[in-house]
Formats: structure tokens, C-alpha cells, sequence
């Protein structure tokens, strides 16, 4: 497997706070990498940048071997690269189909689509389908999502991403908000869209999730990638000591 | 969105279930609510006075009151929509009217021809103020309320120093004869059919087209909207530039209508029109709203109003039944944002959560 998405000594400061220095990060197709590290540890701030919502102050982005500049979301977009951030980004009044294709919406053909209308039914069924497809469970697709449960709303803006990223899948904390079943479910999810080639990065406090999920593990600390490690070959002591630096014993917990 | 998620998570999930397709959707928005409360005030006053009140004319007359209210009031659903809000309907309209019926003066005062640009010259003029407006809130970041309570003051200001206040009169006969007092199909009035039209296409619109997702998206989450790369912005200004259009629109039927540009008769029209769309269930906070239900709202004041003549009371009681209905519009919209984001974050109360999951047949509440 080639690498996809990788990042060589990204760096970010807010102010004098260093959020990243001289990051480094790589996921291939079909991969699931999980993302690790203690609060402030640069995770969020990196995926932030690989999906266009911030630039980095210095460092590479190279896309299938290729240098590439991600100056907004939809450069990423069409790079293949979808993010799932923790605030699920759904307008909260429109429904499950409304939400998966605002921005992308599918016209009428002919003269009714000049005229701005869309083509309501294909995009239902395309919802149905992408929904179906990741066991997301939509039981209604015309209510507003704002009334939707944590898991139905997750599942939605996970089955949004999948439909569309056509490489990379970003999934901030994907499971932080959600019970045990939708947790489940999400988990599921994230394996099944790997297996289409797909190269999943979702960043998570759960160990035992990462444990489970992932294909690797990269571990942050302080703006930089301190370790990785396949997820089959490691332990949660390792882990978590890595990301604590317990080696240098300070502020162990 | 907080950790503190556990077992409710499934029961939002069955009241989810419940309603669903387009008469559902119907049934669930206020719209319906406020249709029973129009219905009541109708079965009241005929009751009251049937002979007077329910009659061919009188229903005319309440019909032609509200259609150019309507015609601002397509414009101020799509702007309340996007979460905004825009005052300066009233001077816009005033505006545009002096300036067409000077326009029209000076290319000779009458004739299809002159009205023709007479309409052109007011509608542009609403445009522009709409764009200005639209430009200020989505470029400049001032909020609507100021900027429009500007463009308010700038827009009358102008009209006063245009006419130094005096009012204008100059309006081709056949404006007044067709469009004005005119009918159509004998006794339908034509204000009123080029005010369906506009209602009609404000209708489609927004809840039939792209323009009309994008508005309710931007009103919904624009952070949302921008990140699946919607021109949060661009779609600002085209609300409002539209809101200003009709606006303009509707100073060349007040002109028609009333053979003047009542400069000084407009200065509560952007508050009765706000009241309208709000009371037709449109959410302050944006994000939700219909046009049907605007046209309701905006049906209910006019028909207080006749009816307390008609009844022998006086008609200021209107205004303090028309503010009740507001507030009332207001408090049950909270009541349905408290609802529905109670769903969001899993703290649904049980009861509000069984009124969702029932049916929605049978008269509103």
C-alpha cells in the first residue's frame, strides 16, 4: 500500500502557544490510523489543517507523493479528503438527505434545473443507499436532524463523508458523544469504509477503541508525532506511555 | 454536545419515526395553528354580523389590505429565514415610489409605456437599497438591524428631501384604473392577483429550489453551509437584494393603489410585516419558516381590523390583539426550538417527547 496523505514537519503557533512543531503524519489507502495524545497534544490542530480549515505556519503536504497546498475545504474536498468534525457540521433544521447533499446537490435535468430546482428523489435515494451502505441507522430521512438522536446525527455526518471522500476520511472524536450501541455502530462504520480503499484518520481519547479500530496508532505529544505503532503489536501501557512521556516520568498519571 | 450520553438515545429515535412525508410535514408547522386561529377569528365575526362580515366585498376589501403586505412579506420570509432581520421595507418602498412617480412625471405622466418604466425605475431602486443592505451585513458584519434601521432612515430621508416632504401624485391613470381599483374575472382584484403571483413564485422558491435549501441552510448553520462550500456570503446578499426588489415591487402597487407616495404612511409597515411573518411561524432564530404561513400571518391583522369595525368596536383593539398573537407566536416557537434541540442533546422531556411522536391529525393545538 502506497502512502496517501502524509505531512512532514508541520508546524503551527497561536500567539506564542505552539500548537504543532514539526508534525509529521501519514495514513495509506485502505488504512485506519488512529490519532492519539493528551489534551493540547496537536491533534485537533492537525487534522484542522490536512482538511483545509487552517494553514499551517510551516511544513509539506504531500498527496500521493505530490507537494500540495490545502488552503480551504474545498481544495481538500477535491483532493477526495472529507473531515467529520466533533461539531458534526449539519444544519440542524434541514433533513438527513437536505444535510448529505447541501453543497452538492443533484439537479433536474434540462431547463427546471437551470431554474435552481433539484432533483429531490435521486437524492433520496442516494441518502438511502449511503445510509444503508454503513448500517447508519436514519429511520426518518424528512425530519430536521437538529431532533435526531447523538447516534442518528453522527451516523448521518459519518455516511456524509463516506459518500463523498473519495481518499481520506477525517473523524474528530467520533465517538465521544455517543452510547454504547452508536459507538458500535460507528466503529463498524469506520472498518466497513476503510475496506472501499479508503484511508481513515479518526482521533479518539478511547483507548480500547483505538485498540480495536485501528490498523496503526500514532501517538502525539507536545506538536509532534513521538511514536507509532501497529495496533496488533502493542499494549495500552505502551500507549499510554508514550503519550504521557513516562519515559522522561513527567507528569505521569 | 457534553459527554453526559447514556440509554435515552434510543427513545428520540421511535418519536423520529413517527411523522414523516410531506403532509406530516405540513401538519407539524405552525402553519396550521395559525390557519385555526384565522378560522376562529372568521367564525366569530360572522357569527356576530353575518350579513356585514361574510360578504363577497368585505372579503374583498380585506384581501386588497394585505396584498401588498404580502408582497413585502415573501421578501422578509426569506430574510428572516437566514436568521436576519430587514426595517427598511416601508422607506424602501416610499423611495422607490418617489422616484418612479418623478420618473414617470417627467417622461409625461401617462400611458403603459411610462408606467412600464415607472416599474422598472422602482424595482431597481428597491434592488439597489437590497444589495446595499446585503453587502453591509454579509461583507461589513454589521448586524441586520442596524444596518437596515440605517437604510430605513437613509431611504426615507431621501424620499423627504426628493419631495421636501410633500407628497406625490403623479400617477399614469391607467396604473390606478387597471392595476389599482382594476379586477380581473370580474370581481377579483388585480392587486390582489399580481400579489398571488409573487406569493406564488415566493413559494417555489423557496421551498422548492436550490436558492431556497441554501437559505434555510445559511439561517440553519452557516458555518455548515460554508464548509460544504455554499457562498455564505454571495447567498446574503442575494436575500436581501431579493427582500429590496419586492420591496420596490410593492411601492409601485401602493402607488397604484393609494395615487401616492405616502411618505409619511409607511413608517410602521416593516413592523406589521415582521409581525406577519412571525406569526405565520417563521423562527426569529432562523432557519425554519414558510410563505404560506406569512400570508396567514399577515391575513389575521388585517381581518381583526375589519371585523371591529364591522362589529362596532374600536379598531384600536387590534393592535392589542395582533400583539398578543404575536407574543403568543413567539412563546410557541421557543417552545418548539426547546423541543426539538432537546432531541440533540438526548434531554427530551417524556412528555414533550410523546406529543411529537402522536399523530398530527385531528385539530391543532
Amino acid at each position: 500500500m502506497s502512502v496517501l496523505l502524509e505531512a512532514v514537519g508541520l508546524s503551527k503557533a497561536y500567539g506564542h502557544v505552539e500548537a504543532l512543531a514539526g508534525a509529521d503524519f501519514d495514513v495509506k489507502a485502505g488504512e485506519v490510523v488512529a490519532v492519539i495524545g493528551d489534551n493540547g497534544a496537536g491533534k485537533s490542530t492537525l487534522v484542522r489543517i490536512l482538511s483545509g480549515s487552517e494553514q499551517a505556519d510551516s511544513g509539506t503536504v504531500l498527496f500521493d507523493g505530490r507537494p500540495v497546498t490545502i488552503a480551504n475545504p474545498q481544495d481538500a474536498r477535491r483532493l477526495g479528503i472529507e473531515t467529520v468534525f466533533q461539531d458534526l457540521a449539519l444544519a440542524p433544521h434541514l433533513d438527513p438527505v437536505q444535510n448529505m447533499y447541501l453543497g452538492r446537490e443533484v439537479m433536474r435535468r434540462g431547463l427546471l434545473g437551470t431554474l435552481g430546482f433539484m432533483d429531490v428523489k435521486s437524492m433520496r435515494a442516494g441518502s438511502r443507499r449511503a445510509f444503508d451502505d454503513l448500517g447508519a441507522t436514519v429511520t426518518n430521512l424528512t425530519g430536521p436532524v437538529g431532533s435526531m438522536s447523538g447516534g442518528q446525527r453522527q451516523g448521518i455526518a459519518v455516511a456524509r463523508a463516506a459518500a463523498w471522500a473519495s481518499k481520506v476520511i477525517f473523524l474528530d472524536e467520533p465517538t465521544a458523544a455517543l452510547g454504547v450501541v452508536q459507538t458500535r455502530n460507528v466503529l463498524d462504520l469506520i472498518r466497513r469504509v476503510s475496506q472501499n480503499g479508503i484511508g481513515v484518520v479518526f482521533i479518539s481519547h478511547s483507548m480500547p477503541h483505538v485498540m480495536e479500530v485501528a490498523d496503526r496508532i500514532q501517538v502525539m505529544r507536545r506538536g509532534r508525532r513521538v511514536a507509532t505503532f501497529r495496533a496488533s503489536e502493542t499494549t495500552m501501557e505502551q500507549l499510554v506511555g508514550a503519550m504521557t512521556g513516562a519515559l522522561a516520568q513527567d507528569g505521569a498519571s | 454536545m457534553s459527554g453526559a450520553v447514556s440509554t435515552p438515545q434510543t427513545a428520540p429515535a421511535t418519536a423520529d419515526r413517527a411523522p414523516s412525508g410531506v403532509g406530516a410535514r405540513i401538519l407539524r408547522a405552525q402553519g396550521l395553528q395559525i390557519v385555526f386561529i384565522l378560522a376562529v377569528i372568521v367564525v366569530f365575526f360572522s357569527a356576530l354580523k353575518p350579513d356585514a362580515f361574510l360578504s363577497v366585498s368585505n372579503f374583498r376589501g380585506i384581501v386588497v389590505n394585505t396584498s401588498i403586505l404580502a408582497v413585502l412579506g415573501v421578501g422578509m420570509t426569506l430574510v428572516i429565514v437566514t436568521g436576519g432581520i430587514d426595517l427598511s421595507v416601508g422607506s424602501v418602498l416610499v423611495f422607490s415610489g418617489v422616484v418612479a412617480d418623478k420618473t414617470m412625471k417627467a417622461l409625461g405622466g401617462q400611458g403603459w409605456g411610462v408606467a412600464a418604466v415607472g416599474l422598472l425605475v422602482a424595482c431597481a431602486c428597491g434592488l439597489g437599497w437590497g444589495v446595499l443592505n446585503g453587502v453591509i451585513i454579509a461583507k461589513g458584519k454589521v448586524p441586520p438591524l442596524i444596518t437596515t434601521l440605517g437604510s430605513l432612515g437613509m431611504a426615507l430621508g431621501f424620499s423627504q428631501i426628493m419631495t421636501t416632504g410633500i407628497d406625490l401624485r403623479d400617477v399614469p391613470d391607467v396604473l390606478v384604473n387597471n392595476i389599482g381599483f382594476g379586477n380581473v374575472f370580474g370581481q377579483v382584484p388585480s392587486l390582489s392577483v399580481i400579489s398571488l403571483v409573487v406569493i406564488l413564485l415566493g413559494y417555489v422558491v423557496l421551498h422548492h429550489t436550490r436558492f431556497g435549501l441554501y437559505t434555510f441552510a445559511v439561517g440553519s448553520n452557516a458555518e455548515a453551509g460554508r464548509r460544504v462550500g455554499i457562498g455564505v456570503d454571495r447567498h446574503l446578499i442575494k436575500v436581501y437584494a431579493l427582500c429590496g426588489l419586492l420591496a420596490g415591487f410593492a411601492g409601485m402597487m401602493n402607488l397604484s393603489f393609494f395615487q401616492s407616495t405616502t411618505i409619511s404612511g409607511q413608517s410602521n409597515t416593516n413592523l406589521n410585516v415582521i409581525a406577519g411573518v412571525v406569526i405565520g411561524g417563521t423562527s426569529l432564530f432562523g432557519g425554519a419558516g414558510s410563505i404560506f404561513g406569512t400570508v396567514i400571518g399577515l391575513l389575521i391583522p388585517s381581518t381583526l381590523q375589519n371585523g371591529f369595525v364591522i362589529i362596532g368596536v374600536q379598531s384600536f383593539w387590534q393592535q392589542v390583539v395582533v400583539g398578543a398573537v404575536l407574543i403568543a407566536a413567539v412563546f410557541t416557537d421557543q417552545r418548539r426550538r426547546a423541543r426539538s434541540m432537546a432531541g440533540a442533546t438526548s434531554r427530551t422531556h417524556p412528555l414533550l417527547r410523546l406529543r411529537r411522536g402522536t399523530p398530527p391529525q385531528g385539530e391543532p393545538r
